[in-house]
């Protein structure tokens, strides 16, 4: 009997380290698997993005038929998409730096507001674009606007403050305590201090702009019932604007091969984009916490 | 008292330009160059910082008056179509034809789930795995690139994956796959938009994974080592134990997120109302609804309405999501601070 | 250093110790020892040669050597960042997680190496108990985190368990007070006795040796107090090391010392040796800093 025992005993060892190896395997898979996708999305893309890609394409706005397999290119929603998020972006930092300067500086640690701020530009945070969409667009009807570079500019900018409020927070929330009594006891009021904390949440400021820079030209639901779609580059704020993801997916529907060949290095120049602004992004933290206190 | 103060005065050779005004210290006088300068008044200072504090105010509170403003103004809008339905029929009828005012809803929120389901079944175990093994099992350069991938794929804009849905995995579902199970499959199916959702959750769940798994601290892991458990094993039975609501806390966060994908689901999941009933049907999601039909939304009646309620529904169900796993994450801090 | 200030009210006899001065360094390797309850003690053997730790190209601990006294409390003792939870944790070899670590030298745990690459490291580190500053309860129930080392090792009866987890809370004095909530999470505990069960945890796998780092650094004086009448109990079935933050746990319950300094082993003796007649100038001078 004993031996018996201490024969399952030595089974259940075995299986002990067979198991860590399979354990090994996977995660190891499960690694790669990563890897893979990201692989695979960018060749897929760049595969047939880039026999249809031309200088056309980022000089031209789409000539008549573009759609048919006319002549033209995308620069209406490339400067389309510019101006909404140049706009958005202003915007939203002009809303967000007040309300995370005042989360973090006029209001106490535990104050019960700043909770319950918090709570909401979390959920503010999850909400889709779509839902923005939708609710913008009740919003434009009741105002009597129609679809418009103003209203993508609206529905881009309350889907990126949250964005803002939660990268800046939490930079914010770690400022050294020490640096702002240091400013109070140089007699500076609560709004004077701004400048010092400006100073030293600007590198979370840089992220948070860059991080909601990708955001806001990749989206596609919330322009969509709002800044409508064009083909000439809007010259005021209550024209339709064309934008990028929208411009890739109407080439995409398209039943000319041609055009969807077109959607495809269209959505190439968008990733470009978003690639090279994500990269900025890693340089800037980068550089920026070499001074980090 | 006055001697002390006429003394500062003498050596420190100032005069104070500030006036009485408290306890502000006058810069000038002892050298100090200060980054803030020097407002005109006191009085005008304390003014500006008031002004400045309350404008901080209101707009803190419209951004907080913001949830319940969209909240509101959805459900409004949604109100025309409850006098005509009730919220059950609404919710359970498979019905959708809105030119006959026929609007059920469950097909919408059937493809939803499935979606979701699907996403969810893909990313978590890659999630789990590759978290663990960033956190207990490679090195530091080994972490760096997957992170930088992860990166990559996090900022991989939706239509981008819409289009990468139709160029691989549609055709891959449709020729490669599905021969083995159905007879036959577009490819627009319940199983593409799963997995393109799976892959856009991936980076979120396998980052907060990774901040969840590496604020358990070092002495659990030791003590585990200590006793002769591998390292797989102190994986298993401490760390995925110890942080079980943070797991799920994550995971309410990527279905939320799920549920409003919108642009890439819709390219690749089939837009059609019915319910599905394998993997290998198409389907129609919420989002995806709002999205196709809001050109004619405006020209049947009672459409509007429709749409916006299934907005509102998405609303409802992200702000409990939300609010929930945000609650179960601040107080899962609080335990560890 | 008058012996005065060497009072050790709870240690058995002062002749043991004088002993162990008197005995040539290589100890004779006793057949196995059987007590009246059955119980098997096994001479316990720990020799450091020549190890030399570099952690990113610091050098952390420089040519160790060292024995350590089989079934005694022995306390390393050093300023901070001298190496001496290095040292510990290089014996159950749980720096190999550190990034960058490089090591020399080698370490002889009852005549097998422990940096062999043919020894299973789950093996030796069922040899030693490890106890940590903080006390880390599993999460789980105060039953299952004392089995939990057994059923890692493949322990899966459940009488055997349960004859274990009695066994382990008597022994660290912890059976009255939880016998009626084992199945409670082992996170409800007062500080002092999760620091118990995780010592208990420790004992259940049957190590040889237990290493202690710095134990009751996060504990009341009473707790402190307990785990300390504790070492002194067990040391006569277990080989004890116990890094130490305070001269005077180690003037209370030490019988051999070792004191550390900027990673070397400046001198290692039995208690009353360095304590009342240190030979290196720099442990005369700790020891003197320590009680200015």
């Amino acid at each position: 009997m004993p031996c018996l025992y201490n024969n399952r005993k030595n089974i259940i060892m075995k299986f002990k380290f067979i198991e860590e190896k399979v354990a090994k395997v996977l995660m190891i898979v499960s690694s790669i698997a990563v890897f893979a996708f990201v692989l695979n999305i960018i060749y897929t893309i760049f595969r047939r993005g880039i026999p249809a890609l031309n200088w056309d394409m980022i000089s031209k706005i789409p000539a008549g038929g573009y759609y048919n397999g006319g002549g033209g290119g995308i620069l209406n929603a490339i400067v389309g998409s510019l101006y909404i998020v140049l706009g958005s972006t202003i915007l939203g930092l002009l809303i967000s730096i007040p309300v995370v300067f005042y989360l973090n500086v006029y209001l106490k640690k535990d104050s019960k507001l700043a909770y319950v701020a918090r709570l909401a530009f979390d959920i503010l945070f999850g909400i889709p674009s779509i839902v923005y969409g939708a609710f913008a667009f009740t919003i434009m009807i009741f105002l009597g606007m129609h679809t418009s570079l103003g209203g993508g500019i609206l529905v881009i900018t309350l889907l990126i403050i949250p964005i803002f409020i939660r990268s800046m927070d939490e930079v914010a929330q770690h400022l050294p305590k020490d640096l702002l009594d240091a400013t109070y006891a140089l007699g500076a009021t609560k709004l004077e201090t701004i400048k010092v904390v400006l100073r030293q949440i600007a590198p979370g400021i840089a992220t948070a702009t860059l991080l909601s820079v990708g955001r806001a030209i990749g989206d596609a639901a919330g322009v969509m019932f709002t800044a409508g779609f064009t083909d000439s580059i809007p010259t005021s704020l209550s024209q339709p604007a064309a934008t990028l993801p929208l411009s890739v997916f109407f080439q995409l529907s398209s039943p000319n091969a041609d055009v969807q060949d077109r959607a495809y290095s269209a959505a190439l120049i968008l990733i470009f984009i978003v690639l090279v602004i994500s990269i900025l992004g890693r340089l800037i933290t980068n550089y920026f916490s070499k001074h980090k206190i | 008292m006055e001697n002390t103060k006429k003394r500062i005065q003498d050596e420190t050779n100032f005069s104070s330009p500030l006036g009485v005004g408290g306890n502000l210290v006058p810069l000038q006088g002892l050298g100090v160059s200060s980054p803030l300068g020097v407002g005109g008044g006191s009085s005008f200072r304390i003014l500006k910082n008031k002004i400045a504090g309350g404008v901080m105010f209101t707009i803190t509170l419209a951004s907080i008056l913001l949830v319940i403003l969209v909240g509101l103004g959805l459900y409004l809008k949604s109100v025309p179509i409850f006098q005509q339905n009730s919220f059950w029929h609404l919710v359970t009828s498979s019905e959708w034809k809105p030119g006959n005012g026929e609007f059920g809803f469950l097909p919408f929120i059937a493809g939803t789930l499935w979606i979701t389901a699907i996403a969810v079944i893909l990313a978590l175990p890659i999630a789990l795995l590759t978290s663990l093994f960033l956190t207990e099992f490679s090195r530091t350069a080994v972490k760096k690139w997957v992170f930088t991938a992860l990166d990559i794929l996090a900022g991989i804009p939706s239509v981008v994956y819409g289009v990468w849905g139709t160029l691989f995995v549609v055709p891959w579902i449709s020729e490669k796959l599905a021969p083995h199970f159905v007879e036959y499959s577009t490819g627009y199916t319940v199983l593409a938009g799963g997995i393109v959702l799976g892959i856009m959750i991936l980076p979120l769940l396998i980052s907060l994974f990774v901040e969840i798994f590496s604020a358990v601290p070092r002495e659990f892991r030791d003590a585990a080592l200590s006793l002769g458990a591998t390292k797989w094993q102190t994986s298993k039975y401490v760390i995925l134990r110890k942080t079980f609501p943070g797991i799920l806390a994550a995971l309410i966060l990527a279905v939320s997120r799920a549920f409003g994908e919108t642009i890439a689901v819709l390219m690749v999941c089939g837009n059609i109302p019915l319910l599905p009933h394998s993997v290998f049907d198409s389907c129609y999601p919420l989002p995806a609804l709002i999205a196709n039909n809001y050109g004619e939304m405006l020209s049947v009646p009672l459409y509007e309405s429709a749409l916006m309620l299934a907005a509102f529904l998405l609303f409802i169900v992200v702000f409990i999501f939300n609010a929930s796993s945000r609650a179960v994450i601040y107080r899962i801090e609080r335990k560890f601070k | 250093m008058k012996s005065f200030l060497y009072r050790n009210p709870t240690r058995a006899s002062w002749a043991e110790d004088y002993s162990f001065l008197n005995k040539s360094s290589k100890e004779k390797p006793d057949d196995d020892i059987d007590t009246g309850e059955g119980d098997r003690i096994k001479k316990s053997y720990l020799k450091v040669s020549g190890l030399n730790i570099h952690i990113n190209k610091t050098h952390i601990l420089k040519n160790v050597d060292l024995e350590i006294p089989d079934k005694k409390i022995t306390c390393i003792i050093g300023p901070s960042g001298c190496g001496k939870s290095t040292l510990l944790k290089t014996f159950n070899r749980l720096i190999d997680d550190t990034e960058g670590v490089k090591y020399q030298g080698s370490i002889l745990v009852d005549d097998t190496d422990i940096f062999d690459k043919q020894t299973e490291i789950t093996e030796i580190r069922k040899k030693m108990g490890l106890l940590s500053q903080r006390p880390c309860p599993l999460p789980m129930s105060i039953y299952d985190n004392i089995a939990f080392g057994c059923k890692m090792h493949g322990e899966r009866k459940k009488k055997k368990l349960n004859d274990i987890v009695e066994k382990q809370l008597k022994a660290v004095g912890l059976w009255e007070e939880v016998k009626t909530r084992l199945n409670a999470s082992a996170s409800k505990l007062s500080i002092g006795q999760q620091q118990r069960l995780c010592l208990a945890r420790g004992l259940a796998v049957e190590p040889e040796f237990i290493l202690a780092d710095e134990a009751t650094s996060a504990l009341d004086p009473i707790s402190s107090k307990h785990i300390e009448e504790l070492f002194v109990k067990l040391k006569q079935d277990y080989t004890i090391i116990l890094v130490t933050h305070t001269l005077r746990q180690a003037l209370r319950i030490a019988d051999h010392v070792v004191f550390m300094y900027l990673g070397e082993v400046i001198e290692a003796g039995s208690a009353d040796e360095i304590f009342n007649n240190p030979k290196q100038e720099l442990t005369r001078k700790y020891l003197e800093g320590a009680f200015s």
